[in-house]
């Protein structure tokens, strides 16, 4: 019987049948596998999506747009007392010299509408820099000043390209404009081939002798147009055929804005630096003053009050439950309604807090005292859970043989079991803080959404939090704070990633320490 | 099972030797389960008494009792009396530490506490302020990693953990922690179950030695290893106490049918 297919084997190993099923067994076994790599990669492909979209809409709120110009210090704005002194320049006006100079460098704004327009493209606290330099240097005053000042929040979107493209083409043959200032006419034009010259429609305008007109209709030859910055004379010239290819009516910023800007562009004189002030400010009503840094101080604060709170009680009540209760109904009991708790819907927590922080005790609203009251309670059975099942999963062995050498329990469990429960505990901790990171329905409840500018000191001041500070921004019309929004949810990302990268750093430490 | 094979060189208990422990009408319940049926022995001082017997039987039951280990199992309920030098240690007034400080424990599986083999013999000796100063703590120390054999392979590496030694070494590790408190009696329940021959033959040895001092119960499941080392031997079965007496006599003429089935390999 050498032969391995004997008929008297109880099962053929090399029977068709038998071969078809380890066939089928590998196939199966390959499937399985595909399977696994395709989860992998879709869950890959949607987190590289996520991370790519929100990055790139983000990248706009990190840097911001300037205007480098030099501003005569004239002392009658700027020094109102005219005695130099620090209370008289904190005082000055120091709009009126910037808003001047911008005129020189502009002309044409020559109504007030047209001036308000002018002064719009300059942040509502775009001189500050420039009150700040001249209060470091008084010896200033009176002097001509190289400074810098900030651009509101859509000139600074248009500087980005966010606004609208400009494209210019030559334009052929020569135009005769009938005029320098307002309503003109350019005659020799060739027909244009535009849509309309509606509000809905690309502004069409035209460059000749230093000038912007905006055409506003053509008729055989001529075309009528407002001018948008004067023109030098009436003699014929060469042009060129401007279109801003988002239509006016779909951009905040107007036809003349858009040309000051990309006039003030090709000035050189706007230049784009880091957006410092979003990391330093507390949120504003104006996207370019608006910072993270308020909601980012209101998270660390409840953050940290939520540790404090739930990371010793958490770790307290699961090792009583875990190793002193005795087992009866209470403990079951209790037991049963810690898992429920960990399964109640957070803003069920934030009506709690509102019921009993706030109406019952008198905390003061919309504080990270508060907030990590709240958080606290909707973490602590997350990590009573996570550190009950560490506790269990410490092997019996440990226990016995520091009982055997006669420690009492409670050394037992603090000097051996403990330690090495410690890792898992922290995961569940870093779990659960996570978690409450992230959290923004109880916030809401207990007031953390009101629109705070201040960054707040300390745990008893008002503050906002990071994913209610995402949501703040998110709902508001402005174009510039959607880019706040997806930079927001990076720096949310980021704290998320630093607090789970020292959690894993101490685990480890703690795991090397055996 | 040849007899001849496994030679029983030591002599009897002599009759003088006085009792250690007493053990009288105890009874073990695990909730419903009765685990161990009016058990009545007495154990013999400065001796190793070997408790054999199949899986199940309660002799661990048994062991356990003597540190009161089965505090630790909720539902474990326990009747009848030991004493320790005619000391009732279930009396409410004893506590529990002092007792297992007197009475040492190995365990089946060798359980050094995952820190540096120092540590592990100190922390019996410190918890009970055996030691009065660190260098007392390192004579305890050496002294006990001495007695346990196990010094002259681990006197370069006392910071390496305890769960880097092999299982033999663990297992002495594990001896040396308990004899460092210097209990009266130590508890082994089948301390060698885990281990090769070569670091069986090194414990038994270790246990030979161990009893000029202290006093030696052993669970085991090796027939040999039981005539080896003991001078008394129990039998258990089905949670009752079939058979003690001298391992000379268990093994070579046992009174009851059921102990012979079982030492010849019969069951069990």
């Amino acid at each position: 019987m050498t032969d391995i297919s004997s008929p008297n084997r109880v099962f053929d190993v090399t029977s068709d049948a038998a071969r078809a099923r380890v066939r089928k067994r590998y196939r199966a076994e390959a499937r399985f596998r595909a399977y696994g790599i395709a989860a992998i990669g879709f869950a890959a492909l949607f987190l590289v999506a996520l991370i790519t979209d929100v990055v790139y809409r983000a990248a706009p709120a990190f840097t911001t747009s300037w205007l480098s110009i030099e501003v005569p210090a004239t002392p009658s704005d700027i020094d109102p007392k005219g005695d130099g002194s620090v209370e008289s320049i904190a005082s000055g006006n120091f709009d009126a010299p910037v808003r001047a100079r911008l005129a020189e460098l502009l002309p044409g704004a020559n109504d007030r509408v047209a001036r308000r327009q002018l002064n719009a493209l300059i942040s509502s606290s775009g001189t500050e820099g420039f009150r700040d330099q001249i209060l470091r240097d008084r010896d200033l005053v009176g002097k001509t000043v190289n400074t810098r000042v900030l651009l509101s929040d859509d000139a600074d979107l248009f500087v980005k390209g966010q606004a609208t493209d400009v494209v210019e083409r030559a334009g052929a043959g020569q135009l005769t404009p009938s005029g320098t200032e307002g309503t003109i006419t350019l005659s020799g034009a060739p027909p244009l081939r535009v849509s309309g010259f509606a509000s809905a429609d690309p502004s069409t305008l035209v460059r000749i002798s230093g000038g912007w007109v905006k055409i506003t209709g053509q008729q055989d030859g001529v075309l009528t147009g407002d001018v948008m910055m004067p023109l030098r004379d009436t003699a014929a010239a060469d042009w060129k055929l401007v279109t801003f290819e988002t239509s006016e009516g779909s951009r905040r910023l107007g036809d003349r804005e858009v040309v000051w800007l990309q006039t003030l562009t090709e000035q050189g004189v706007i230049e784009r630096s880091f957006n410092w002030r979003f990391f330093t400010n507390g949120d504003s009503r104006e996207a370019e003053l608006a910072g993270i840094l308020g909601a980012l101080s209101g998270s660390l604060f409840t953050m940290m009050i939520t540790l404090v709170l739930c990371l010793p009680t958490g770790v307290a009540a699961a090792i009583y439950l875990q190793e002193f209760a005795p087992k009866n109904k209470w403990t079951d009991l209790i037991e049963v309604n810690i898992n429920n708790l960990a399964a109640v819907p957070s803003i069920i927590f934030g009506l709690l807090g509102l019921a009993v922080f706030l109406n019952f005790f008198g905390l003061p609203r919309s504080t990270p005292l508060v907030g990590g009251l709240v958080l606290a309670l909707l973490v602590l059975p997350t990590i009573i859970i996570a550190s009950r099942a560490a506790l269990a999963a410490v092997p019996p062995s440990i226990r016995e043989g520091a009982l055997g050498v006669g420690a009492s329990h409670q050394q037992a469990i603090f000097h051996h079991v403990l330690p090495l429960a410690m890792p898992g505990i922290l995961t569940g901790t870093i779990i659960g803080m996570a978690h409450a990171l992230g959290e923004t329905a109880p916030l809401l409840l207990i007031g953390m959404v009101a629109f705070i500018v201040d960054v707040p000191s300390g745990p008893t001041d008002a503050a906002t939090a990071l994913p209610v500070q995402i949501y703040l921004w998110s709902d508001l019309p402005e174009a510039a704070f959607a880019a706040k929004t997806a930079a927001a949810i990076i720096v949310l990302l980021l704290f998320l990633f630093i607090m789970n990268g020292l959690a894993i750093f101490l685990r480890r430490r703690f795991e090397r320490r055996w | 099972m040849d007899l001849s094979l496994s030679p029983i060189a030591h002599v009897d208990v002599p009759p003088d030797t006085r009792t250690k422990i007493r053990a009288s009408g105890v009874n073990v319940f695990y909730g419903d389960k009765h685990a161990l049926k009016d058990v009545s022995i007495a154990i013999p001082e400065k001796a190793v008494m070997a408790f054999i017997g199949p899986s199940g039987c309660g002799k661990s039951t048994f062991l356990r009792c003597i540190n009161r280990m089965n505090d630790t199992i909720d539902i474990a309920r326990i009747t009848g009396n030991i004493d320790i030098d005619g000391q009732d240690i279930y009396t409410p007034s004893l506590d529990v530490v002092q007792l297992r400080a007197r009475v040492g424990m190995v365990f089946q599986k060798p359980n050094p506490f995952p820190k540096s083999i120092f540590e592990n013999i100190a922390y019996g000796p410190r918890i009970h302020g055996i030691a009065k100063d660190k260098t007392e703590l390192e004579e305890i120390v050496v002294g006990s990693l001495k007695r346990a054999g196990l010094f002259e392979e681990v006197k370069d590496r006392l910071d390496d953990s305890g769960t880097s030694l092999s299982g033999g070494q663990q297992q002495r590790l594990c001896i040396a922690r308990a004899i460092a408190v210097s209990p009266e009696i130590i508890l082994m329940d089948e301390p060698c179950s885990a281990l090769d021959p070569i670091a069986s033959a090194k414990i038994e040895e270790l246990i030979t030695e161990l009893r000029q001092n202290f006093t030696i119960v052993i669970v085991t499941h090796s027939m040999q290893q039981a005539a080896r080392v003991s001078q008394r031997t129990a039998f258990f079965h089905l949670g009752i106490l079939v058979e003690e007496g001298a391992t000379d006599d268990i093994f070579t003429n046992p009174r009851e049918p059921r102990t012979q089935d079982y030492i010849t390999g019969r069951f069990g």
